[in-house]
């Protein structure tokens, strides 16, 4: 698939033109576009400046945890969409962000933006020491290895480390504070998570255009005609390691700043295929895949998901008497979870940013067909 | 004329498979040396060994004097060695364009994980002065028209160019080809032939090749290897190959 497919009429003169990201003015249009709607979003919400109830007030939460999910899927996508090394212990490295900026924050009295970076530091190198397994194991082993890492991890923060981490029980985290000022209220938060993560995105997708995004590719597609380039395979496997966590780091240090109670429960394997199903989903090596997988399966499982379970409550028991709908009430929405997973997976394994980028071209050379 | 590679008596076996039994021959600077021997010879082990991706059990391989025996695959591709494979081994889903970029890695020194990040600047600067290489590169081999493609939707011919364009831009100078013309018609080794001779002629590239079509290596090689069953039986110029008994028995047949 030509990536940066042009417009009839558009010719590039510049080499700064061909690689550039947004080259045509709609391309522009469209990127500043959805920032500045992003941006809108809360002043239209009944706790606005204007008080206008156009859009719900649960929207800005809903879309501030979008934006976190987003950042850590996109830091598994660095690992295992371009750089193609499966890994299970993405929440683990979440909760080492979370729990690391929470310590940090409760014990030292840091302002927000050096709490994050920090822990997003720390938490790359966890997942750095986790990734070295990769330079003996491939595939399937190597996702055994990670899994390692997401037992290891919560049991550690569990156990040995209880006088910090309060252990099972809730730990609380400070307010978020700006040169002093704190900005615990929602659209706050807001207003510093949606840039952030607008930024990851531009730094990952800068990264994956440039030398060790090409590097972290060909270790992806074929290891050996890697090493014969003189690439360092093992070295860009641990950076994607690192890479992947330092972004799981920084959603993990976000999320504690945002719900200001933690809970190792929250950071346990189930969450690693949730989102190992996102990339997938959203489609795995793709630059957008990971906000189109985030924002899917939360949809799915937010509002569609209830919305047919509750509908099937009523019809089931007409439609099929005899298997007793008290019994199967509580597996539901799991049911349901997994048949629309596997649906989609089958119509379209590549992922929905797939069919995203085929769609924009079909856009960009409309009225011809190629 | 110095010595570009020297093979000092290798041995490699699997197990009980003797694949290459005490092979000693050099390459010197500025030549274009052919490999040939049947089946199951032994050449492409041969190659193996010179790239690292095998190692000999016995033996030296001496880059410009140096033992690089110990040496790491992605180091001898620092070091200048280059190749292509028999079974082309491209990036299928990447464009030609991003095969050659990935194969200028060695050469980038200022994009890093921040500079890449942040793009503008440094990062940009450096893509565009490799970019300029790539294209001389697609250009000497008459690839402008599908640089934008994707490899994998390329002809099994012009997938063999892609793959010398991407060993190309390593700017190597001992450059292994394995088998560059298998599988061609006579169009597209004529061709392939072309760029190999233009490669030695423009950039003094010092090239070692595998092929199996006779009368083109004795055409464009200045000197011969030949193996059979993991052994030499045979080194020197097309002339005395052609003369050479050992060889016309195991490779060339007897009348």
């Amino acid at each position: 698939m030509a990536a940066n497919i042009r417009p009839a009429g558009v010719f590039d003169t510049q080499y700064e033109q061909d690689i550039s990201l947004n080259r045509t003015r709609s391309d522009k249009w469209w990127t500043y576009g959805v920032f500045a709607a992003l941006l809108l979003i809360p002043l239209l919400t009944v706790d606005g400046p204007l008080g206008l109830s156009i859009i719900p007030s649960f929207w800005i939460g809903l879309i501030v945890r979008i934006a976190i999910y987003a950042i850590a899927v996109q830091g598994l996508n660095i690992l295992m969409g371009y750089t193609g090394q499966i890994s299970l212990g993405h929440a683990a490295f979440m909760g080492v962000g979370a729990y690391s900026a929470a310590l940090i924050a409760r014990n030292f009295d840091l302002p927000f933006w050096i709490v994050v970076p920090l822990a997003a530091m720390f938490t790359g190198l966890v997942g750095l020491l986790f990734g070295l397994p990769s330079l003996r194991v491939k595939g399937f082993y190597l996702a055994m290895a990670t899994l390692a890492a997401q037992f290891i991890i919560p049991w550690v923060l569990r156990y040995p480390l209880e006088p910090l981490t309060n252990g099972s029980r809730p730990l609380e985290v400070p307010d978020p504070t700006f040169f002093g000022i704190s900005f615990a209220p929602q659209a706050a938060m807001y207003y510093i998570i949606i840039p952030l993560a607008v930024l990851l995105f531009l730094a990952a997708r800068n990264i994956i255009r440039t030398r060790i995004g090409r590097a972290f590719i060909s270790v992806r597609d074929n290891d050996l005609a890697a090493e014969l380039l003189g690439i360092n395979v093992f070295s860009y496997k641990l950076q994607a390691f690192f890479l992947s966590s330092l972004y799981a780091g920084i959603a993990g240090a976000l999320w504690a700043f945002d719900t200001q109670s933690l809970s190792i429960d929250k950071f346990q394997l189930n969450l690693s295929i949730e989102f190992l199903a996102m990339l997938v989903i959203g489609g795995a090596g793709f630059p957008l895949g990971a906000i189109f997988g985030v924002t899917f399966v939360n949809l799915l499982s937010q509002y569609i998901i209830p919305s047919l379970s509750t509908t099937l409550k009523v019809i089931l028991p007409v439609l099929l008497p005899f298997i007793g709908i008290a019994n199967i009430e509580a597996a539901l929405s799991p049911i349901l979870f997994g048949l629309a997973i596997a649906i989609f997976l089958v119509i379209e394994p590549r992922g929905i940013a797939y069919r995203w980028e085929i769609l924009k071209i079909a856009w960009k050379i409309r009225p011809y067909s190629y | 004329m110095t010595v570009k590679l020297k093979v000092d008596r290798i041995s490699l076996s699997f197990g009980g498979i003797k694949a290459l039994r005490d092979i000693a021959f050099e390459v010197k600077e500025g030549e274009i040396l052919a490999v040939i021997g049947p089946n199951g010879a032994g050449k492409t082990s041969l190659i193996n060994s010179v790239n690292g991706f095998y190692h000999p059990q016995q033996g030296g391989i001496y880059l410009e004097g140096r033992n690089i025996i110990n040496v790491p695959p992605y180091r001898r591709a620092k070091l200048g060695i280059s190749r292509t494979f028999q079974n082309i081994a491209l990036y299928t889903n990447a464009t030609v364009l991003e095969n050659l970029m990935a194969a200028r890695h060695i050469h980038m020194h200022a994009t890093n994980m921040l500079t890449g990040a942040i793009f503008w600047g440094a990062a940009q600067r450096e893509e565009i002065e490799h970019r300029r290489r790539v294209e001389e590169i697609i250009e000497f081999l008459e690839m402008e028209s599908i640089r934008k493609s994707r490899v994998g939707a390329l002809s099994y011919g012009l997938r063999k160019r892609v793959e010398l364009g991407r060993a190309l831009a390593l700017e190597p100078t001992l450059l292994l080809l394995d088998e560059p013309m298998a599988g061609m018609n006579i169009e597209e080794k004529e061709d392939m032939a072309r760029f190999i001779l233009d490669i030695h002629e423009r950039q003094g590239t010092t090239i070692m090749l595998i092929e199996h079509d006779i009368g083109l290596v004795m055409d464009i090689s200045h000197r011969i290897v030949v193996l059979d069953f993991g052994e030499k039986i045979g080194e020197g110029t097309p002339a005395e190959i052609r003369k050479n008994d050992r060889v016309i028995k195991a490779y060339l047949g007897q009348e």
